[in-house]
């Protein structure tokens, strides 16, 4: 296997405010290579997007506290973009690494045209005149599937619709090709048909720009639609890592499994009530000692010595390149995931 | 757009035309007998009858209104034979205190009252916008604080003390003016300098107290915008902190502080009558307080408060076209 696009290790990422340190990221590691698209899931507050934010830079670098390394391997060489300044990291976002957004109702700027606005992008890290940037737009308007591109180019942001408006967005992120999407909720904003639209066509454009895709969502029909690999993320750690399939059949942690079951399914007949997992994640800023997902946990009676409450338990490698946050045994998890199924 | 332009202008003229009704029933149900206060305590009823006769107030309440309307268009004649005087249009009436019509009372204190609505204006937003970017970028650091401080010193000091306390230091203690260039009216055209000399400690009165308000507006705007998604888009395409902070945060920032520029100073142009008194000058706020304090005099009252709200409407107007220049939304609908 080749080496890695991104390679972040032991991201902890840190907020002081005045009630306290909330522990955003604690210990975040992964990997993505070009061409594969890695998945974030987890729910709100559990550190997806400060993950994502942290390897763009775009953390306030006065209030936030970054430890661990986010490492581009560029063509000219490593760059850790945790320890880079400024100024170097400025230069590779946008050119090496992108981002779209989850609204992008309010992501693109109301008073500019949506052609200036990516020949913005383009210009900032080509030598091109206004015209060239222009032409470039008017090119990934186009590639993104916006009819009559040359001529839409002119329009505002509140004349493109939601999906049309997306489209955009990832135009702009990807009008300098860069290695590296990350893509924040790109479709949570979006209605259902204008959803599988785009998700076509990040995988058209994945295909055509062999480009590493880091997706944030917490829609596992988005990630099953678009990804090779899953983090499952809960409380600011990652508690479980594995391939799509492994994550959506061999679940090896119980929120995990909490995440499947809470899905709507049609094979699974009418009638039933949706299995929701009880009570609230918990604060960032006093974490429980033992594991985080503890106190919601419906199968913590299983380890008896009551490990689940004193000790975190380690991100192990339970098979092949699947790796769980659990006390509990490889055997003892699928059987509660087929009960739980059943 | 030449459609959102003309909605506007008949809207415009709408409430013009409301205001002026309002205006002059107002002061037309007033306990006050205008005729009687054309002559002094000693009048005769038959010579209070006569001026009633001259000025048009024997007639029904809308025919008054009527006059007083066509006489802004095409003038206004008053009495007949020897007697009779004329004003010119536009006409807002005559003042028998004064033995003027009242548009030229009007037009010899505008002037006064312009130049100092626009010196300060100038003035307040320069100090005003720059400071509260300033603060905005800075936020939470020493200079943010010192504009805090300023803006703090500035709202919570009155114009009436901060004119009285620049009169007694800049001229009596330092004597950096010559007494008696304050408040003399000299034409920005004859004497660009003697202009400057009159009106630059009112401008700083009246600049400081706005330049707080707008300093404070500007933060709160700047520092609101610069937490919109576009400004974060804008960051993640690489720009720099500079040009996302001028081409991205101040161009959507500045919408509102323009709206709130031009009604305050639209509100200006009406007279600034604290400051107009304190410093002596003989603007549009010294007009009116005269007219409503001392002279009672109806018809001056009546115009000066017509011209001021006038002055409202039809800046909303303008802030509203320059609104659709700013802001494409408004703009390409």
């Amino acid at each position: 296997m080749t080496t890695p696009f991104l390679e972040v290790r032991d991201l902890h990422v840190n907020f002081p405010t005045p009630d306290g340190m909330v522990k955003a990221n604690q210990g975040i590691s992964f990997t993505v290579a070009r061409g594969e698209t890695l998945a974030i899931v987890g729910e709100s507050g559990s550190g997806k997007s400060v993950s994502t934010l942290a390897v763009m830079g775009l953390h306030n670098r006065k209030v936030a506290r970054i430890t661990g390394q986010a490492i581009l391997n560029l063509e000219g060489g490593p760059v850790d973009v945790i320890a880079a300044s400024e100024s170097e990291v400025r230069k590779l976002r946008g050119k090496q690494m992108a981002m779209i957004f989850q609204d992008p109702m309010s992501s693109l700027h109301p008073y500019y045209t949506i052609g200036d606005q990516l020949s913005e992008a383009w210009r900032l890290h080509n030598h091109g005149s206004k015209r060239d940037g222009l032409k470039r737009a008017v090119e990934m308007l186009d590639i993104v599937g916006i009819p009559g591109a040359a001529k839409r180019a002119k329009d505002y942001p509140h004349q493109f619709s939601g999906g049309m408006r997306q489209r955009a967005m990832i135009a702009m992120a990807l009008i300098n090709n860069p290695a590296l999407l990350i893509a924040d909720e790109p479709t949570t904003a979006l209605d259902v048909t204008v959803q599988s639209q785009i998700l076509q066509l990040l995988r058209d454009l994945q295909r055509d720009f062999n480009t590493a895709i880091v997706l944030i969502t917490h829609d596992l029909g988005v990630v099953a639609e678009l990804s090779d690999r899953v983090n499952v993320m809960y409380a600011g750690r990652i508690v479980e890592q594995a391939t799509i399939d492994d994550v959506f059949y061999k679940p090896m942690m119980p929120y995990t499994m909490g995440l499947l079951e809470s899905i709507p399914r049609v094979d699974r007949g009418s009638g039933g009530r949706l299995r929701a997992i009880p009570g609230q994640p918990p604060s960032l800023i006093v974490l429980p000692k033992g594991c985080s997902f503890e106190p919601r946990c419906h199968l913590k009676h299983q380890v008896v010595d009551g490990r689940c409450q004193s000790q975190l338990p380690d991100l192990e490698e339970v098979m092949p390149g699947h790796f769980g946050r659990c006390h509990l045994s490889p055997e003892a998890l699928t059987l509660a995931h087929v009960e739980g199924v059943r | 757009m030449a459609k959102y332009l003309a909605k506007r202008i008949a809207y415009t003229v709408l409430i013009l035309i409301l205001v002026s009704i309002s205006v002059y029933l107002i002061f037309s149900v007033l306990p006050m007998d205008p005729a009687a206060l054309t002559c002094g305590k000693t009048c005769r009823p038959d010579v209070i009858e006569a001026n009633r006769h001259r000025l048009g107030l024997d007639i029904p309440l809308w025919q008054q209104y009527w006059n007083f309307v066509r006489g802004m268009f095409v003038g206004r004649d008053y009495g007949t034979g020897q007697a009779a005087f004329h004003c010119d249009a536009p006409a807002f009436g005559y003042s028998f205190n004064r033995h003027e019509c009242v548009t030229t009372l009007i037009k010899e204190a505008f002037p006064v009252t312009l130049s100092l609505a626009i010196g300060a204006f100038v003035l307040w937003m320069i100090v005003g916008v720059s400071l509260g970017v300033i603060a905005a970028r800075f936020k939470h650091r020493i200079p943010d604080r010192l504009a805090t401080f300023f803006v703090l010193v500035g709202t919570s000091l009155p114009t009436f003390i901060t004119g009285l306390l620049m009169l007694v230091f800049i001229v009596m203690r330092f004597g950096l003016a010559n007494p008696l260039d304050i408040g003399k009216w000299v034409s920005p055209v004859t004497d660009p300098l003697g202009w400057m000399k009159t009106f630059i400690w009112p401008w700083m009165v009246l600049a400081l107290a706005y330049a707080a308000t707008y300093t404070r507006f500007t933060r709160s705007s700047v520092i609101e915008t610069s937490s919109e998604d576009y400004i974060r888009t804008a960051r993640s395409k690489g720009l720099s902190d500079r040009v996302v902070l001028w081409k991205h945060t101040l161009r959507a920032a500045v919408a509102p502080i323009v709206t709130m520029a031009g009604l305050d100073f639209a509100g200006l142009l009406g007279g600034a009558i604290i400051t107009e008194q304190i410093f002596n000058l003989p603007g549009l706020g010294r007009l009116a307080i005269r007219a409503v304090l001392i002279d009672y005099d109806l018809p001056t009252i009546v115009a000066t408060t017509l011209l001021a709200a006038s002055f409202v409407v039809v800046m909303n107007l303008i802030v509203d076209v320059l609104y659709a220049f700013i802001d494409p939304r408004v703009r390409v609908a």
